[in-house]
């Protein structure tokens, strides 16, 4: 066991965890006055409700080696996960240190999909979907990618922090909400905008942060592959960012702040699974193209297809995501991790392909399964709330709580 | 002329909005304000989580309207606000003694709409 990858890990576990506030204020900022405690709150409930999902059942569902499907129940309360380093994950830290690490992951992956149903999803529904797909979608994949024995993990799938497993998926999810929640009411009449920039960019700035110790924390160890994802993750950030500000600068006439969040974001999304396999050159490239798909995707395709992903869940993790995927089968390097493998561009165009192959998987795994939970949800509970709450807002309807005062 | 002034349920605002539009009235001052009537906003938990002093919140409209324009707008806001509900708001009607354009310095009804 070593110390100093034991003391990186669990300071990583903590940025991660504090992605999950990050995000709630990135969105927060987005939705109307009207919403913002509903969706803080959503965030807030899935970091206590997934928590104890993730320690009763969902790691050992996700981690345990693979029974075909996913992990089984053999880890049940972290039954047989101690403090000696459980070597096919992690060899140097306690097992429960990576147990937690990944439980960070487990609880941010659901809270990115509020951005497709956000300012008309019924809490109750909300709570009943979440953990249902944690367990039937986000536990099962994630066997699949990084498990051991997981099909994808053996035929090669390289996913260094989650761009499948996390971003693709809670992607595709998104995408499959806004469809079948419907719009949201007077979209046309009543143009959202953001009731809080400030909070998006300090959303957007804690998630920056927090990235470090989602993308280099998954070195699980403090070393110079550690280093790698760090560099690369600060540096596709970048490069996306001021990608996004120049893009706007050309097409709209001036750059936003709004489009700096965005493309930060994006370029985050994208690096995740390529962070432990590409070097700063190919990140700079990823950056600076996630943006420009990204922009094509929320600026030109949503309002193409009409569906109302109310904060760009799809068009920023998905799409960013499924071009971090198939960059790193483009870009992966032995030369940055042995245990790695190369990319196409490195003499080895069959990963690329292996890449194609994961993301296909996720999207329809994920689009299905998601489908059927909501049906189901929808069925006993109801999804959306009713026109007039919605036009309240969700703070007073579902929460009865209000976010600001006005005289003191 | 007069000068409309209305106080209804923040929630409300984009119908009496569209309805005001329906009647041909498009020059309107929205500001946010805090209030209760004879209830002291106690019944009203649901509709508009308390302030200090019992007051909640609602939306004021002011609106500058040549005579005829008057009714209309009353039923305009009406249709848009009511609810039958306590806390559906009030209108006031003032006698408006002028009226500036300030871009073109018109005055009077010209100014108005």
């Amino acid at each position: 066991m070593n110390s100093g990858d034991t003391a990186w890990v669990l300071i990583s576990a903590g940025l991660v965890l504090l992605m999950t506030p990050g995000l709630a204020f990135f969105y927060g900022g987005m939705v109307r006055r009207k919403n913002v405690l509903s969706v803080l709150m959503q965030c807030f409930i899935i970091m206590c409700v997934l928590t104890i999902q993730w320690v009763l059942v969902g790691y050992s569902l996700s981690f345990a080696p693979s029974e075909g499907f996913w992990g089984g129940l053999r880890w049940l309360g972290l039954r047989g996960v101690g403090f000696e380093p459980y070597a096919d994950y992690a060899g140097t830290i306690p097992h429960q240190a990576f147990m937690v690490f990944q439980g960070m992951f487990a609880v941010i992956t659901p809270a990115l999909i509020i951005g497709a149903f956000a300012e008309r999803m019924k809490f109750s529904a909300f709570l009943v979907f979440t953990l249902l797909w944690a367990t039937f979608v986000y536990d099962p994949l994630c066997n699949w990618v990084w498990g051991m024995g997981g099909w994808l993990r053996n035929m090669g799938a390289l996913d260094f922090a989650g761009g499948t497993v996390v971003h693709i998926n809670a992607g595709i999810a998104a995408l499959v909400t806004a469809i079948v929640l419907g719009k949201r009411t007077n979209l046309d009449k009543n143009v959202p905008t953001p009731h809080n920039m400030p909070f998006v960019v300090l959303g957007t700035a804690l998630l920056w942060f927090g990235w470090f110790g989602f993308n280099a924390g998954s070195a699980l160890a403090a070393n110079g592959l550690a280093v790698n994802a760090f560099v690369v993750t600060h540096t596709a950030a970048a490069a996306a960012g001021l990608s996004w500000a120049l893009i706007e600068w050309m097409r709209n006439g001036k750059p936003t702040i709004f489009g700096v969040c965005s493309g930060a974001v994006a370029g985050l999304v994208a690096i995740t699974p390529a962070a432990g396999f590409v070097s700063v050159i190919p990140a700079i490239i990823i950056g600076l193209l996630v943006s420009v798909f990204c922009f094509i995707a929320v600026t030109v395709i949503k309002p193409l297809f009409g569906y109302d992903d109310s904060l760009d869940a799809f068009g920023v993790h998905c799409v960013g995501g499924i071009w971090g995927a198939l960059a790193t089968g483009l870009f992966a390097s032995k030369l940055v991790n042995p245990a790695g493998a190369d990319g196409a561009f490195f003499g080895n165009p069959k990963q690329f392909l292996v890449q194609l192959l994961t993301v296909g998987v996720t999207i329809v795994y994920t689009g299905v399964v998601t489908l059927v939970i909501y049906k189901a949800v929808d069925l006993f509970i109801g999804v959306r709330v009713d026109e007039k709450s919605e036009v309240m807002g969700l703070d007073l309807t579902q929460h009865r709580e209000r976010a600001y005062t006005v005289l003191e | 002329m007069k000068l409309v002034i209305a106080i209804i349920q923040p929630y409300k605002l984009e119908e009496v909005k569209e309805e005001l539009y329906k009647a041909d009235v498009n020059l309107i001052t929205v500001s946010e304000v805090l209030g209760h009537g004879r209830q002291k906003g106690v019944t009203e938990v649901y509709r508009g989580a308390k302030e200090n002093g019992n007051l909640l919140r609602k939306v004021r409209l002011e609106i500058a309207v040549n005579d005829d324009y008057l009714e209309p707008t009353i039923k305009a806001i009406i249709k848009g606000a009511k609810t039958e509900e306590t806390g559906d708001g009030k209108i006031f009607v003032l006698d408006l003694k002028e009226c500036v354009r300030i871009r073109t310095e018109e005055r009077g009804n010209t100014a108005i709409g």
